[in-house]
């Protein structure tokens, strides 16, 4: 506490404002809680506070002295309203600081965050990179009739080439005891899909899960996606087909892997091309992740729409020509993000899921 | 297959180091992998056997005295039953790096003591040079080769390994790889001359051939040679089969498969004297016709197989295999060399029907041309002339009933230029075209025409040209452009883009994505059935089957995706610890049943059905030390199911699904009724429909959400605690949301005045669902929403009956509201409460 002295019998003096300002200030450094501070106030700046009395007594002095002392007085009112508006502010923060101290190293509150599968992700990208090219997205059945799947896309029965797509077929035949339907090999049946209902020009992209009956390991799954492109309009050549998938595969991998293009067979496209990416290095390892032996990885093949594709979906293949393309999206990731297996991606461990 | 460099070389000078050839060939579309060379083997000579005697202690081993060209005499120890004085071998000194064949690693040669005698070198057998995995015995090398010279100028090679493509069968042959690399490199190629002495009797008086189905044999040509003798072949012959990777067996069969490397015709040889009549009969098989073919298999045969016969018997399939009865042996002397062109297709379901895909059968699949077969025929039959002697009778058969038109194919400028969007002329076409081989005439000034060549059977357009002429200049080539048609209208797919807002809406919810593969067991299916007494449950529906699956665990197209999570939530608490919440967003297969026909399928395809289904199960959050450790439930999966929905601008209300009325329920109202999901794979009074409705509408049905029964649970191997499932139809969700019109999101304006807002403690009997409560507060005028704050049904409440708190907010658009406007609005609220809901405001 402090004492409330009464006015002595002297006169105040500037020198007497001065000293009490001292011994107020003083006082003040003392002070260590926000009590304490109240008090002080009271005492000097309150109602009855000393200051506060002293102003009330300039009236009785004579002019000279009352203008001196008051232009005091008043001065030293705000000095001391100043030092306890700062030292209520330092007394506030100490009180923070000694009471309101966090282990900030604690685990913090749990959000529980949703993740979307590998495959999806990389599926979207590369939708959009195309979409941005001026491509629709479309989708179509998983179980496929043998016409899609094969006969409108140049593989009659029969054709060796149908070797290169081992199929799981659906247990049905038909009155001529043949089983019209399987799961699709490829996503490449929705070509006549698409050209069938409607005129050209065509640019879609065709994502979807595929499946062959084939033995899996670390690059292969017998259930997989695939995403199918075509394009058909008067006009479209193979130098469009470059570009266009270079264009695709600069905004996949970025400007610093290369590509190449090379001559391959799908009995669907002619000229018929593979598109292979170069292999990379883990930057940290030096190490290839997959594919160690080689220095380029097919990711596509693709070529020119075959004039009997066209012709079958009633397009006049001497006017509009066109380029197909497809590719896994998963080996893509692969290469993207290091994956070294495959049969991760459908496994669903979460401690894969959870990488992405 | 392996093509050696040695046997290219005898067709075209190999101008390019063989890892540049290898990849000029995958970039024109031959793809080469592995360039694999043999040899290396430093410090390894033919060396002569001078002499042999046994090793005085061990019956095995052979001491032989070996020259190695200089002169030298070097007693060596050999192991090999076949070593003998008076051969040439390979010979290791010491030095020499050898495969080590007790643990397969390269290991230096060193000077040996064996059984007390010192082996100055080693005899090599092909293991030892890693040739082959062969250690039965030493290669012996020709008679002719010459002791002293290194072995790699022997034996050395370097092989192209190939990966065809089905449409160039032509390179299973050396001379097609040779043609190749002569177009690429702009060597020429040397065709083999194919001509002999044809000094025997006219071959009409020999034999004679007749085919009677000549759609499945297009050629038969044949030629007759007598007084053959068989022997092994000649070294030669033996060495560049071998290195082909075929074993030599004779003379006779040696060339056939020589000339079937060397020009892609398969060729039979047939002793003419176990031919009855002389005389070769093409014809379909009887239906059931047994044959016993070379591999000594009787096999039963259908009208859909070519037998080659006599006319008292069968003698071989046509381009598959011949038969054990006429096959040539030591003893033949007359032969008939079949050079035909079979069916591709018929051929292909031919071997693949009997199991028996052999070296011809694949090349007659691929398609050979007819003029192929009388070259092979004319090549072979001068081989055989020198390497088994005898005479050849004067000219071929040749049975050819319909000789196909020829049919050029043409090519223009133009159209080289629109399909490929390059300059190119129809000189440089030319060019290109000639370096294969193809023959072109000018039909234009900026036209040609081409005549495919006798080995190819893949060019028959005009584009099969434009490949030709592309792949040799090179893709890289051709520029690189934008696409410049014009862009086709958007199409909108809203079933994707439901499917993406969904996949974000659930993973926003906290969700994790899974992708499972859509097949299941039957056993998988069972599981969903096992609860209870089932009576709740629908019948299994009829399922889609895959007739060859992968394994037994997948032969089933899944008919909802609850089988499918539930496994992948045991596999990930198997491998894992923690909770999981984990979706999917896949499609179930419904058949499409057969009119009036209970359980068969109709032709149709299948319905998929866009599905996105959920788990929620275990701890709710990893061991923390904020968060009590407690296990999800029911209302976390209908928690997260609101939150999902509401960012697709959808409200969710969940409704009991094992409904009062028996027959309207949700199972029953033609979306869940079809036994794919049932109401018995969940637990009793914990499961739910799901309504989702946009402002205003009338909620419609798009799933259900529940805790799966306890032996669903068990069945599926799941940890003992709840596991809260949900489906839903994605088909639903959309026609709401195309209902809604342009968008599902409405925008409200914002009233400027404040909102008031009181609690309502409220008592209703426990059998009164939140829900039905919930909904009468909201239909009374002026309240904006509510929240239930508090569910309390424990001691002090009368019996049948639990407390319901709920905050409710009040607002009017146009003004702030009284205390005595919401004091009315509260004493209407409860009126309607006790009225509706009997429900009274506890005091």
């Amino acid at each position: 506490m402090f004492a409330v002295s009464a006015p002595d019998n002297q006169s105040p003096t500037p020198e007497s404002v001065d000293a009490m300002t001292q011994a107020a200030l003083g006082e003040l450094d003392a002070v260590s809680d926000a009590p304490a501070a109240e008090d002080w106030r009271v005492s000097y700046l309150g109602r009855r506070g000393q200051l506060t009395m002293l102003l009330r007594g300039l009236s009785g002095l004579d002019p000279d002295l009352r203008r001196a002392v008051g232009a005091r007085a008043n001065q030293a009112k705000s000095t001391l309203e100043e030092a306890l508006a700062r030292r209520t502010r330092e007394l506030a923060q100490a009180a923070l600081e000694a009471s309101g101290r966090l282990d900030v190293t604690l685990p913090g509150r749990p959000v529980i965050a949703g993740r979307l599968h590998p495959t999806t992700q990389i599926v979207r990208e590369i939708c959009s990179a195309f979409m941005a090219m001026g491509f629709s997205v479309v989708e179509g059945p998983e179980v496929e009739l043998d016409h899609y799947n094969f006969e409108m896309l140049n593989i009659p029965a029969g054709h060796p080439a149908r070797d290169m797509w081992n199929s799981l077929w659906i247990d049905y035949r038909n009155e001529q005891g043949q089983q019209p339907m399987l799961l699709r090999t490829h996503t490449s049946p929705m070509q006549a899909r698409v050209m069938e209902a409607q005129e050209p020009p065509v640019r879609v992209i065709v994502p979807g899960k595929c499946y062959r009956y084939e033995a899996t390991d670390a690059t292969h799954e017998w259930h997989f996606y695939q995403i199918e492109g075509l394009a058909v309009a008067e006009g479209i050549t193979f130098a469009d087909l470059k570009g266009t998938l270079y264009e695709f595969a600069r905004r996949v991998f970025g400007d610093d892997r290369q590509i190449r293009f090379r001559c391959d067979y799908f009995p669907f496209v002619e000229p018929g091309v593979d598109m292979s990416i170069s292999n990379f290095r883990d930057p940290t390892t030096g190490q290839r992740p997959i594919n160690r032996d080689e220095d380029w990885i097919e990711i596509m093949g693709a070529g020119m729409v075959h004039p009997k594709v066209l012709a079958g979906v009633g397009y006049d293949p001497q006017r509009y020509t066109g380029f197909a393309f497809g590719m896994g999206p998963e080996r893509i990731g692969m290469l993207k993000y290091g994956i070294d297996d495959i049969r991760h991606f459908y496994s669903n461990d979460v401690r894969f899921l959870r990488q992405f | 297959m392996l093509i050696p460099f040695s046997w290219l070389s005898d067709y075209v000078d190999i101008t390019l180091p063989a890892a540049e050839l290898a990849h000029r060939l995958t970039m024109a579309g031959i793809e080469a992998g592995d360039v694999v060379t043999r040899g290396g083997w430093d410090n390894c000579v033919v060396g002569y056997v001078r002499s042999t005697r046994p090793h005085p202690d061990a019956d095995s081993l052979t001491l032989c005295v070996v020259d190695p060209g200089d002169g030298d005499a070097i007693e060596v120890v050999c192991g090999a039953p076949n070593v003998a004085a008076g051969q040439n071998i390979c010979f290791a000194r010491p030095g020499a790096f050898l495969i080590n064949t007790h643990n397969g690693r390269r290991e230096e040669l060193k000077p040996a003591r064996i059984r007390g005698v010192v082996s100055e070198g080693m005899i090599c057998s092909e293991a030892e040079l890693g040739i082959s995995d062969e250690h039965d015995g030493i290669i012996v090398l020709p008679a002719d080769a010459t002791p002293g010279v290194p072995l790699d100028d022997v034996l050395g090679d370097v092989f192209l390994e190939l990966e065809l493509t089905p449409n160039r069968g032509d390179c299973l042959s050396i001379l097609g790889v040779a043609r190749e690399i002569g177009a690429i490199t702009g060597q020429p190629v040397r065709i083999p001359d194919v001509a002999y002495p044809e000094t025997g009797p006219p071959v009409d008086n020999l034999a004679r051939v007749t085919i009677a189905d000549p759609d499945l044999c297009q050629r038969y040509t044949a030629s007759v040679i007598s007084g053959i003798q068989i022997s092994p072949s000649p070294a030669w012959l033996q060495d560049r089969l071998a290195r082909a990777g075929l074993r030599p067996i004779n003379n006779v069969v040696d060339v056939t498969n020589y000339v079937m490397l060397e020009f892609n015709q398969p060729l039979h040889a047939f002793d003419l004297d176990t031919v009855a009549d002389a005389h070769v009969v093409v014809r379909r098989a009887a239906a059931g016709e047994q044959f016993t073919t070379l591999d000594g298999i009787t096999r039963t045969l259908s009208t859909d197989n070519l037998l080659i016969a006599d006319p008292a018997k069968a003698i071989g399939i046509g381009g598959v295999m011949g038969g054990a009865n006429s096959e040539i042996t030591a003893a033949t002397t007359t032969m008939l060399l079949e050079s035909a062109t079979f069916h591709d297709l018929n051929n292909r379901r031919t071997s693949t029907g009997l199991g028996l895909r052999t070296e011809a059968s694949l090349r007659f699949e691929k398609g050979l041309r007819p003029d192929l077969a009388p070259i092979a025929l004319r090549r072979a039959t001068q081989l055989i002339l020198q390497t088994a002697g005898g005479t050849a009778a004067a000219g071929i058969i040749d049975v050819f009933p319909a000789r196909p038109p020829d049919t050029p194919v043409p090519l223009t400028e133009q159209r080289l230029r629109q399909v490929l969007g390059m300059d190119l002329d129809i000189a440089r076409a030319e060019s290109v075209l000639a370096s294969l081989g193809i023959a072109t005439r000018r039909t234009g000034p900026d036209s040609l025409a081409a005549d495919p060549p006798y080995w190819r059977s893949d060019i028959a357009i005009e584009e099969d040209l434009i490949e030709e002429v592309v792949r040799i200049i090179g893709y890289d080539e051709v520029p690189t452009t934008m696409l410049s048609s014009p862009i086709p209208y958007h199409q909108a797919n809203p079933m994707t883009g439901l499917k993406d807002a969904v996949r974000d809406a659930l993973a926003a919810a906290g969700m994790e994505e899974t992708i499972s593969y859509p097949l299941l067991s039957a056993s998988d299916l069972e599981r969903l059935h096992t609860a209870g007494n089932g009576a709740a449950g629908n019948d299994p529906a009829p399922t889609l089957r895959v007739s060859n699956p992968m394994s037994a665990e997948y032969d089933i197209m899944r008919p909802t995706l609850s089988a499918s999570i539930l496994n992948t939530l045991a596999y990930n608490q198997a491998h894992n610890d923690g909770g999981f919440r984990l979706f999917e967003v896949g499609r179930a297969f419904i058949p499409q049943a057969a009119a009036g026909d209970a359980g068969e399928l109709s032709a149709e395809l299948p319905i998929e059905r866009e599905l996105a289904a959920g788990v929620m199960s275990g701890p709710r959050y990893n061991a923390n030390w904020l968060n009590p450790a407690a296990a999800m439930d029911f209302f976390d999966a209908s928690g997260a199911l609101s939150g999902a929905l509401a960012r697709l601008g959808l409200a969710a209300a969940f409704e009991p699904a094992d409904g009062a009325t028996p027959g309207d329920g949700i199972f029953n109202d033609g979306i869940f009724n079809d036994g794919a999901s049932n109401q018995s794979m969940f637990h009793p009074g914990r499961y739910a429909s799901i309504a989702a409705s946009t402002d205003g509408a009338p909620p419609v049905p798009v799933g259900i959400v529940g805790e799966i029964h306890p032996d669903v649970r068990d069945a599926f191997g799941l940890r003992p605690e709840p596991v809260a499932y949900f489906e839903l139809r994605l088909a639903a969700l959309l026609e709401i949301v195309q209902a809604a019109g342009q968008s599902e999101h409405r925008f409200r304006s914002l009233s400027r005045f404040p909102a008031a807002n009181r609690d309502l403690a409220l008592l209703a009997p426990v059998n009164v669902p939140a829900g039905q409560l919930r909904q009468l507060i909201q239909r009374v005028r002026l309240v904006e929403r509510t929240e239930l704050f508090d569910v309390y049904d424990g001691p002090n409440l009368p019996a049948g009956a639990r407390s319901l708190a709920f905050r409710i907010w009040f607002r009017a658009p146009d003004r702030t509201l009284t205390a005595a406007e919401i004091d009315r609005a509260v004493n209407g609220l409860t009126r309607v409460l006790e009225r509706e809901g009997g429900a009274t405001v506890r005091s």
